[in-house]
């Protein structure tokens, strides 16, 4: 029972990571209606802003981790979000009335680039992620121990999930991001500026992909430059089997996606793993290509 | 349809293919032209040596440290007026640790830049994909560190300076056995990777014989980093000891997280631990834990000390079991290209096999008749964060 229990945490934080990731894939996909493969990397790179910037802001603040970890989450989310913002005006902008595969192969290209630069600029080898969470222990029983660590990581995506909500929900360019994903020459005319729209989506996605890699970095302390690659892929299933476009979906999706991961590779044997992840990915697109939570968009000819 | 301008590109880049692929004989021709006028390199001033290492990708620490080790060597020999009255010229490669570039460029090293012997990998699944490369041009190879019996098999030409999986493994289960004396042991191995099932397989083998039991076995896929789901499962089977025998980056990781379960039982690995990333990375969770390995930096024999020393100076750093092993390749093939006289396949390979008792880093090499090192292992303990020789197991 404990066990179940055990491997149930297990996957819940390996599964929140996978849902912040999916959030940035499903809220491009909802606007521009492309497949940002570069996201998985953008995510990488929160983790090495996270890795350079850690070292240096902790001894600012004399040695508190309760302010440490905030400010290199925040300070990470910025980076990535110009980061994000940059891709967007300089690769995919220009080929926005382009055919989709044109971007969709472009996006492949910035996803290499960014693989390969790291390599080039971070150095190939693994690198050990600084302590930013602590990691008291909550509960211990002799077959079940909870530390602090996945329950930050849990705690922190749900609110920024809140926040995020919040922001689609009730904010203008939040309205005006579901208008353009709703319709976007409609929301054009409308005097909505889509470019300000389109800049603002890729903010939040890679704000939360940057945020994504430093939990990550905290829960499994060793990052490379080719660590987006996995995480990434798994997330795209996270957001295609929560609904692709559907924000709370992708969430829901990066939970499911973690906790079958956990219980294959506890139960099963992890042989199986991904080849039970990308399973189920043809499984949805069979039967049920809308996703969970998605509806199916019927086109007008 | 109206034209992807993409098809463009793809047209333009199959045209180039197209070019090059045409060109191709002729290159060939003046390749075979220019090396038959060479007569077999005698006007040459230079031997060149092949060395592919994984410079970049998940195991790029090793191929570094084994590119540092060869290339000390290099200048060692080239300081000291060469062999053979020649320069030595180390040509390397990188294999971004997949098999695949292996085979990619140990083939452009022997048929393009017409290498003499070639030395590499670190990982058995790379070497496995070169060696019969190296084998069928007749090129002899030395694999510094990849320790899967199965390479020296592949065939004559095909050698090696470090010990085997099959020694290592009864060596981790002496030790957890007779040393230890702990009977219950896990193995947690990665199932992507010739090294860690290979070592995962002569462990349990060993310990078996001697009566000792795994009560579990559980796997992971290199480049994973999230284990807890089987060290959950291995918790659950209460384990006196549990047996990682994979690469630095995964063992860290598995052994913090399993610290983080607050699993207390020790962990003990193989050679593939052995790297500065590994305390690192897990830190004071490393306590308490074993490893098996080639030498140790405390050996106070003259030539281990004495490579530390130049190591150091050169690159500033102690030098791991991976660059040592690289050594002491490089300079059985040294000495081995002095004795035969000559870079000539076959009496090269005859002078290597002919290796006994090579005062080396890693200890006194003998190359046996099945081409593999015959020399004994130690087992380091990590304790105070710093690693102690704990005991040297002889074969």
């Amino acid at each position: 029972m404990s066990e179940l229990l055990q491997q149930i945490i297990n996957g819940i934080s390996l599964g929140s990571i996978y849902a912040l990731i999916a959030l940035g894939y499903t809220m491009v996909y909802g606007v521009l209606r492309f497949i940002n493969f570069a996201h998985g990397d953008v995510f990488m790179v929160g983790a090495f802003v996270g890795y350079y910037a850690a070292p240096r802001i902790v001894p600012l603040v004399g040695g508190s981790l309760l302010i440490a970890g905030p400010i290199t989450l925040l300070l990470s989310m910025l980076v990535c979000s110009a980061l994000g913002v940059t891709i967007e005006k300089l690769a995919y902008r220009p080929l926005r009335p382009r055919p989709k595969l044109t971007i969709l192969i472009t996006a492949i290209g910035i996803s290499l680039f960014l693989e390969f630069g790291g390599q080039l600029v971070f150095g190939p080898d693994p690198k050990s992620f600084p302590t930013l969470l602590p990691s008291a222990v909550i509960i211990n029983t002799p077959n079940l121990v909870l530390r602090s660590t996945p329950v930050i990581v849990i705690a922190t995506t749900v609110g920024l999930m809140l926040l995020l909500r919040f922001i689609v929900m009730k904010t203008k360019l939040g309205t005006a991001m579901r208008a353009v994903s709703y319709n976007q020459s409609a929301a054009s005319l409308m005097g909505i500026n889509i470019d300000t729209v389109i800049s603002f989506t890729f903010v939040l996605g890679s704000s939360l992909a940057a945020a994504a890699g430093i939990l990550y970095g905290s829960l499994y302390p060793s990052i490379n430059p080719l660590m987006g690659v996995f995480p990434g892929l798994k997330a795209f299933i996270s957001a295609v089997l929560g609904g692709i476009g559907n924000i709370p979906g992708a969430a829901i999706g990066g939970f499911i996606i973690g906790l079958i991961e956990t219980f294959v590779t506890g139960y099963l044997s992890p042989t199986y793993r991904d080849a039970i992840a990308f399973g189920i990915l043809i499984l949805i697109l069979l039967f049920k290509p809308s996703g969970i939570l998605g509806r199916a968009e019927s086109e007008k000819v | 349809m109206q034209p992807l301008p993409l098809d463009s590109y793809l047209n333009r880049f199959s045209t180039a293919i197209r070019a090059c692929l045409g060109l191709h004989p002729l290159v060939a021709l003046c390749g075979i032209l220019l090396l038959a006028g060479c007569g077999g390199g005698g006007g040459d001033n230079t031997i060149q040596i092949g060395e592919y290492s994984s410079l970049t990708g998940t195991a790029a620490t090793f191929g570094t440290s084994t590119h540092k080790g060869a290339t000390l060597v290099m200048q060692e020999t080239n300081a000291s007026g060469g062999v053979l009255g020649k320069q030595i010229k180390l040509l390397t490669e990188d294999t971004q640790s997949k098999p695949e570039e292996a085979a990619t460029v140990v083939t452009k090293l022997i048929t393009r830049d017409g290498v003499k012997a070639v030395v590499g990998e670190v990982a058995s699944g790379r070497t496995l994909a070169a060696a019969p490369i190296c084998q069928s041009n007749g090129v002899p190879m030395i694999t510094p560190s990849s320790t899967n019996p199965k390479v020296t098999q592949v065939g004559d030409y095909i050698f090696r300076v470090c010990f085997t999986d099959d020694f290592q493994g009864d060596v981790i289960a002496r030790f957890v056995h007779n040393s230890l004396n702990l009977k219950r042991a896990a193995i947690l191995k990665d199932v992507k990777n010739e090294y860690s099932v290979g070592l995962a397989h002569y462990f349990a083998q060993s310990f078996k014989q001697m009566g000792g039991e795994v009560v579990v076995e559980q796997a992971y896929s290199e480049g994973d980093n999230d284990f807890k789901a089987q060290l959950t499962a291995i918790k659950a089977a209460d384990p006196e000891i549990i047996i990682v025998p994979g690469y630095y980056n995964e063992a860290a990781l598995i052994v913090k997280q399993g610290r983080e379960l607050n699993i207390k039982v020790p962990f003990m690995g193989g050679d593939g631990w052995d790297s500065a990333k590994l305390l690192e990375i897990g830190g004071a969770s490393m306590e308490g834990t074993y490893y098996a390995n080639h030498y140790s930096t405390s050996d106070p024999r003259p030539v281990v000390q004495n490579f530390v020393k130049k190591f150091h100076e050169k690159y500033n750093e102690t030098p791991d079991a991976i660059a040592a092993l690289s050594y002491d390749a490089v300079s059985i093939l040294m000495d081995a290209i002095r004795r035969a006289g000559s870079t000539d396949g076959p009496k090269l390979r005859d002078a290597i096999a002919a290796t006994k008792d090579f005062d080396g880093v890693s200890g006194t090499i003998t190359i046996d008749n099945n081409r593999n090192a015959s020399k004994s292992a130690v087992v380091l303990a990590i304790k105070d964060g710093k690693l102690t020789l704990r005991e040297t197991i002889r074969p």
